[in-house]
């Protein structure tokens, strides 16, 4: 296969950056995308060009490290699927494919596709957590959860902290990733006693990094790869709402 | 926990914040240079979702009234005795123990109040979405949700805004209205809708639309932002709020057309 790339190319943080057209050849279908990025860069590289700076870690669609925004929509518009797991299969031959970096205030661009995701870190610091003293780890039956907590509490905890949802929101809204993590904790015995202070504490901190507010679009939860459904916002809400 | 300045890294200044667990040491940046660590938060009210549930509550005391509102409406089609007799009533509602207009005037300024405070909350939010993203993608971005009223909400309000003004302006006050402040309820309605006055109409015809589409997203949109919507409720909840909002649209439509088309004269 062969492509045209539009790619955000930005020196650093201060630079004002560009879209910068690339042409690919000899891509396979079996690649995945960062793959078919890695054969560009290569060949970057053996020019003397800089190349393309993305973040990656797994590669397999747990770290969420690999944001970036292909043909417009978040991770691409495969379903469920981070950057990593996705492949050239799904693009034409020939096709001009665009690729950008998240784009909200508070994910500045470090770097070409690279954003600084710290502002997730802060909410989490905000009370993203149980206070407990850790120890050795408890018996797995001491503390009885009801099954289907168990489960949406699990689903919940899949969120890998992209930052698709912030990315493909029109309003740059952080509410299904902060959603996700109160929802996690606050389904689960151990999360109860910090409950409110957490909704209270998480929620604030979004408007503090400079988040928008949720206007219940639903463009987060079809991008993000983890399926983190959109009634764990109305749950934050909630929460919030009744925190004092 | 502590912090200190690993110094200028790749121009950003890297933070390490080492939790006092002893295992954690994570490179943490600040938020954006210059902009302090701790802003205040922003307290209930203030915040996004407090804001966000302001709209909510003062939306569903709109849709409360609109839907006395066009039950009152559609006694239109019985006449014009019974139509200026209730537009009467409304007046003198609660007589004798109150005075004439108590609950009319206890019910216009709850509508001024909710409309302002929802225009506020509307406002300031979408401020800070455009704030949340100072650079637009280049790329055309795909909607992949399915969702054409969400996108209408913020324009659709401005338009039902303007309604709302020329609608009190000629209905109420009866200023841009051929029958006139002085003229009986029934009158204006007939001379204000007259064939003759076609664009009237067409005005009201759109701006019904997009109050329709506006609630077909804001009355499961409330549910939401209140954190009343649950798991395999969203189905029924979407389905009631696209219904309510047809019902009310046609409701409210059928009274300018009959008599823009004559059935009521
Ligand atoms: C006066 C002009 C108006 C403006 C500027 C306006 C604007 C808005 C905006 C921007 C939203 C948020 C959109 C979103 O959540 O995606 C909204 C929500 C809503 N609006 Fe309006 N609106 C207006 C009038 C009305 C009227 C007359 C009604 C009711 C009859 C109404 C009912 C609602 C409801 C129920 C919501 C949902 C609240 C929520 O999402 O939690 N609005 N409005
Ligand atoms: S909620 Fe989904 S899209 Fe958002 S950060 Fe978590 S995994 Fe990524
Ligand atoms: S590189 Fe880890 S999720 Fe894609």
């Amino acid at each position: 296969m062969k492509l045209t790339l539009e790619v955000w190319r930005q020196n650093g943080p201060a630079d004002r950056g560009r879209m910068v057209t690339y042409q690919v050849e000899d891509v396979s279908p079996d690649m995945s995308f960062l793959e078919m990025l890695d054969v560009l860069n290569e060949r970057l590289i053996l020019n003397g060009e800089e190349p393309i700076a993305f973040d990656h870690d797994c590669r397999e669609g747990i770290c969420g490290m690999c944001g970036m925004v292909i043909n417009g929509v978040a991770h691409g518009e495969q379903r469920a699927t981070t950057t990593c797991q996705l492949h050239m299969r799904h693009f034409e031959d020939g096709e001009t494919v665009t690729i950008e970096p998240w784009r909200a205030a508070p994910f500045p661009v470090v770097k070409d596709l690279v954003v600084d995701r710290s502002a997730f870190d802060r909410i989490i610091q905000a009370g993203g957590f149980i206070s407990v003293p850790a120890g050795s780890a408890p018996d797995a039956h001491a503390v009885p959860v009801r099954k289907d907590d168990a489960d949406a509490a699990f689903d919940a905890a899949t969120c890998i902290g992209c930052g698709a949802c912030v990315a493909a929101c029109p309003n740059g809204s952080a509410s299904l990733f902060t959603a996700a993590k109160i929802t996690h904790l606050g389904l689960l015995p151990q999360g109860q006693p910090e409950r409110d202070a957490r909704a209270k504490a998480m929620v604030e901190q979004m408007d503090v990094e400079g988040f928008g507010g949720c206007t219940n679009t639903g463009e987060c939860t079809a991008v993000c790869p983890k399926g983190i459904p959109l009634d764990t916002i109305a749950r934050m809400n909630r929460d919030y709402l009744k925190a004092r | 926990m502590t912090w200190t300045d690993d110094g200028p890294l790749r121009s950003v200044r890297y933070v390490t914040a080492t939790i006092n667990r002893g295992s954690a040491t994570a490179p943490v940046s600040p938020p954006t240079p210059g902009k302090p660590v701790h802003t205040a938060p922003p307290g209930k009210l203030g915040s996004s979702n407090g804001k966000k549930a302001v709209m909510a509550v003062t939306g569903a005391i709109m849709v409360l009234y609109l839907v006395a509102h066009v039950v009152g409406n559609l006694k239109i089609f019985y006449g014009a005795d019974t139509f200026n007799e209730y537009a009467h009533w409304l007046r003198t509602v609660g007589e004798p123990a109150v005075p004439p207009r108590t609950v009319l005037t206890i019910v216009e300024i709850v509508l001024s109040v909710s409309v302002l405070l929802h225009m506020w909350s509307a406002i300031s939010l979408a401020r800070r979405a455009r704030r949340a993203r100072p650079v637009k993608y280049a790329a055309r971005r795909k909607s992949q949700a399915s969702g054409y009223a969400v996108r209408t909400m913020r324009y659709g309000g401005v338009i039902i805004l303007l309604f709302l003004i020329w609608h009190l302006l000629d209905l109420t006050f009866g200023a841009v209205n051929p029958a006139g402040a002085e003229g009986l309820p029934y009158d204006r309605i007939v001379q204000g809708f007259a064939a003759g006055r076609w664009p009237v109409t067409v005005f009201y015809v759109v701006a019904l639309v997009m109050l329709g589409l506006h609630l077909r997203h804001g009355m499961w949109s409330a549910f939401q932002t209140l954190g009343l919507a649950h798991g395999r409720g969203y189905r029924p909840l979407k389905v009631t709020a696209a219904a309510v909002a047809v019902v009310l649209v046609l409701g409210f439509l059928s009274v300018p057309l009959a008599v823009t088309f004559g059935v009521v004269k």
